[in-house]
């Protein structure tokens, strides 16, 4: 692995699907696909890509320097090669021969334009503060792209995968149309109702994609998502709730695809408000997780069981000799009466916003009440959440997606000055072990550090992660070659280059 | 005096002052309304820049996403501004899609007057046929029939009509399809199957009121002396509801009529919802959750005027067909 990393990218590793579709993939049909997102604010500019149904857009119409294998590990797409020594100063050699939709062909001033628009605040960039680790992006050849960092970081291909720093045209500004090097063309684009792809007849990836044309919808009502897909009007879905998975399973001629991911609804107890501060609080809290009960009633076994901390079974850096901390109502109330809270009384903050949250804290409220803790759950609407009351209250809860890396998850939700530290908790041995990991190369010393940084999660910062929920996507049995990309559902938002249709 | 009765000529002149009356008060209503959207719309929490920004919110990206909107100027003073755009007939830029409002709007408000038209198209004549049906046979075997179907079509909720729908005509028959789809260049029959369902649940909540007020002002009317002395001159039954009794009992029926049409174009967020209906409806509630200001006035001034032109085309008819009410 450490030497991979430091030689960049190679070309091959596992592939999708292999072995579930022996058959070899068909080429022509056309298929339909619902989100769970559809609004006036659905954009084809990557760098906008809010939900979903915007990334499965984008992924569409766009590729990026290079794209995940099914461990999320990153593979060549754009850049041949993208090499670094020093994990600062990474050189990407660009695939020659590539053209975008209107004929243009693909030139590194395009690479420099895609990174470095993240920095402009006009781009209104999601990702602005990954990007702000781009020190300079220069043309340093006829092919190459040299990218210079502000300090070592290793996940970098991985990091270029996603869909915000997919390849846009040198200079575009205007995003009413979709110009990329992607498997589709953008042939209609309206928000909120519906965007139409057709085949890029010059992809370049020699024979894909497969389907003639995609049509994909939102369709933001769950029951209606799932109805639509079981009367035959559209035939992948993503976002089923593990509820409606047995309607789907009953149905012939259709699947439930589970994507056992890293996404999870979290406990927040701020470290900077009285009494979610106080260690003994916080672990309490932790243990008045029935994290079983909640994998089986709230998600009906559609969830992994987590640990206090937000790396996920699967992924290539999670520790698994971490001891599991189980439900414990007695050493709950042991921390409880430690820290003089027998018996008070707390508001807790739940919301539709967080999946799951209000069930959690519902649960949550039962278990402290036996252990001698009074919580009141304020439910309190999805509409406005992330921006009133998602880490303002000391007790509260948040809902973060899955992250490719392990440096990402950290950097940006766990770091001390990160702008969505939740818990606002504040930790330099972990601080220096972020940074220290991003620029080892020992590969056996840097999962070391980031089996340290799990443990320092699990036993002192103010959040509580029960369960990792997994992705559900429901499919027509017709359509083959689709897999786990376990970034998210619809084999990671990626599905239109892999899929086929036997109709 | 050369043309027409001297009655119809003051029907007509009393209509025109109305309409003009009416007129001058649409505006100050119109004014009003904008006010008390703005006013309202500003204490929900967040902004159009944190909510495009959600959770990724972070203080520089949502100031410079403010400035890029204009949301940092004053309240007050964007209001004016809307204002004056919309004086000159400009209704902005929407703050989200980041087109213009009126792009966006001529984009879903003809799917909402296609779904409304074909839904008046069914509701209105099967609403009075039902109306008149149960006024003329009241207090027997039928009339109960039909208060017992209209007054259950009103109690039952329009998501449990379209979604007990959608599983039998769809998911289980497979007959229909259960999302309607816009499309340029589709043929006749995919749109009415498309469009079965939903015209269906609306026309089930919209049929009733409008039923029973038919029934309510038949019956009054037929209790009168007029109905009575043309029945004893031996006119035939049907004559009498048609020609006689409807005229004089058209004011509440039509205004029922008006009511039930302006609750279409707005009224139909949950039958857009569950068949995933483009129309202008869910665009609103959209622009509520996004804070999208211009988009979220826009929608707003149109269900108003909608409103206001329903309840002026009712009363101008009222007017019209009553011979009374024309001599005024």
């Amino acid at each position: 692995m450490g030497g991979m990393l430091a030689a960049g990218l190679t070309a091959g590793g596992p592939a999708f699907g292999a072995g579930q579709d022996p058959a070899l993939p068909q080429r022509g049909g056309r298929i339909r696909v619902a989100g769970m997102s559809s609004s006036t604010a659905d954009t084809l500019d990557p760098a906008k890509g809010a939900l979903s149904t915007d990334y499965a857009r984008h992924y569409m119409f766009y590729s990026g320097l290079t794209r995940y294998r099914a461990d999320l590990s990153a593979e060549p797409a754009l850049a041949e090669t993208l090499e670094s020594d020093d994990r600062i100063l990474w050189r990407a050699v660009l695939r020659t021969g590539v053209t975008f939709h209107d004929g243009k062909p693909l030139s590194p001033q395009d690479v420099v334009y895609s990174l470095m628009r993240h920095q402009d605040p006009a781009t209104a960039s999601k990702v602005r503060t990954i990007a702000d680790q781009f020190r300079r992006v220069t043309v340093s050849g006829s092919n190459e792209v040299t990218i210079e960092l502000t300090g070592p970081n290793a996940d970098l291909p991985a990091i270029l995968a996603d869909s915000h720093f997919l390849i846009v045209q040198d200079g575009t500004a205007d995003f009413r149309q979709a110009i990329g090097t992607g498997p589709y063309r953008c042939t209609s684009f309206q928000p909120g109702i519906a965007t139409i792809a057709a085949r890029n007849e010059n992809y370049w990836v020699e024979g894909r994609p497969y389907l003639d044309g995609i049509e994909l919808l939102g369709i933001p009502d769950e029951v209606s998502r799932v109805n639509a897909l079981l009367s035959g009007d559209v035939h992948l879905v993503n976002a089923v709730n593990p509820r409606s998975a047995r309607r789907i399973e009953a149905s012939l001629g259709h699947r439930v695809l589970e994507t056992k991911s890293g996404l999870y609804t979290n406990l927040i107890m701020r470290q900077d408000a009285l009494p979610t501060r106080d260690p003994d609080f916080v672990l309490a809290m932790k243990f008045l997780f029935n994290r079983e009960l909640v994998r089986r009633t709230l998600y009906r076994n559609y969830a992994t069981i987590a640990n206090d901390q937000p790396i996920p079974p699967g992924s290539p850096y999670y520790l698994a000799d971490l001891p599991q901390r189980p439900y414990d109502p007695d050493r709950a109330g042991f921390h409880l009466r430690k820290a003089g809270l027998a018996g008070a009384r707390l508001p807790v903050y739940a919301s539709p916003a967080a999946d799951g949250s209000v069930d959690m804290a519902s649960m949550l409220q039962e278990f402290a009440a036996q252990a001698g803790l009074h919580l009141a759950v304020n439910r309190v609407p999805a509409d406005g959440y992330w921006s009133t009351h998602w880490m303002k209250h000391p007790l509260g809860f948040g809902n973060t997606n899955p992250r490719p890396t392990a440096d990402m998850l950290f950097s940006l939700f766990y770091k001390s000055d990160a702008p969505w530290n939740e818990s606002g908790w504040r930790n330099e041995q972990f601080d220096q072990l972020l940074l220290a990991a991003r620029g080892e190369r020992d590969e056996a010393r840097r999962r070391q550090m980031y089996g340290d940084m799990q443990v320092l999660v699990h036993d002192h910062c103010g959040v509580g992660i029960p369960v990792f929920i997994s992705s559900l996507d429901g499919y027509d049995q017709r359509l083959k070659g689709l897999g786990s990309i376990p970034i998210g559902g619809l084999m990671g938002y990626s599905f239109a280059e892999h899929v086929w249709w036997e109709g | 005096m050369a043309h027409g009765s001297p009655r119809n000529r003051s029907g007509i002149a009393a209509a025109g002052r109305l309409i003009l009356r009416r007129l001058g008060s649409a505006l100050l209503t119109l004014l009003l309304v904008s006010l008390v959207v703005f006013t309202i719309s500003a204490l929900l929490p967040g902004d159009a820049a944190e909510e495009t920004l959600g959770q990724s919110a972070t203080p520089e990206a949502v100031a410079a996403l403010r400035h890029q909107m204009g949301l940092d100027q004053p309240a007050h003073l964007r209001y004016v501004r809307w204002l004056g755009g919309m004086i000159k007939g400009d209704p902005g830029q929407s703050l989200v899609a980041n087109m213009p409002v009126g792009q966006v709007i001529a984009g879903r408000l003809p799917n909402s007057l296609t779904l409304a038209g074909l839904t008046a198209a069914v509701a209105i004549p099967l609403a009075l046929a039902i109306g008149i049906l149960s006024a003329l046979y009241r207090d027997t075997g039928l009339d109960r029939a039909l208060n017992l179907m209209t007054l259950g079509m009103v109690a039952v909720p329009e998501f449990l009509v379209a979604t007990i729908a959608v599983l039998v005509f769809s998911v289980t028959l497979r007959w229909l399809p259960s999302i309607t789809v816009v499309r340029e260049g589709i043929g006749w029959a995919e749109m009415l199957r498309g469009y079965a369902m939903p015209v269906m649940t609306l026309a089930c909540v919209t049929v009733a009121q409008m039923a029973r007020m038919t029934r309510a002002a038949v019956i009054d009317q037929l209790s009168r002396p007029y109905v009575e002395m043309a029945l004893l001159k031996g006119l035939s039954p049907s004559r009498v509801v048609l020609v006689h009794v409807l005229p004089n009992a058209v004011a509440p029926i039509v205004n029922a009529m008006a009511l039930s049409l302006s609750y279409l174009l707005g009224g139909a967020v949950i039958v857009e919802t569950i068949f995933n209906y483009p129309g202008i409806a869910s665009l609103m509630v959209n622009a509520v959750t996004s804070r999208d200001m211009p988009l979220l006035q826009a929608c707003a001034m149109i269900f108003c005027v909608a409103y206001l032109l329903l309840m002026l085309a009712a009363d101008v008819c009222a007017i019209l067909a009553n011979p009374r009410l024309r001599g005024q």
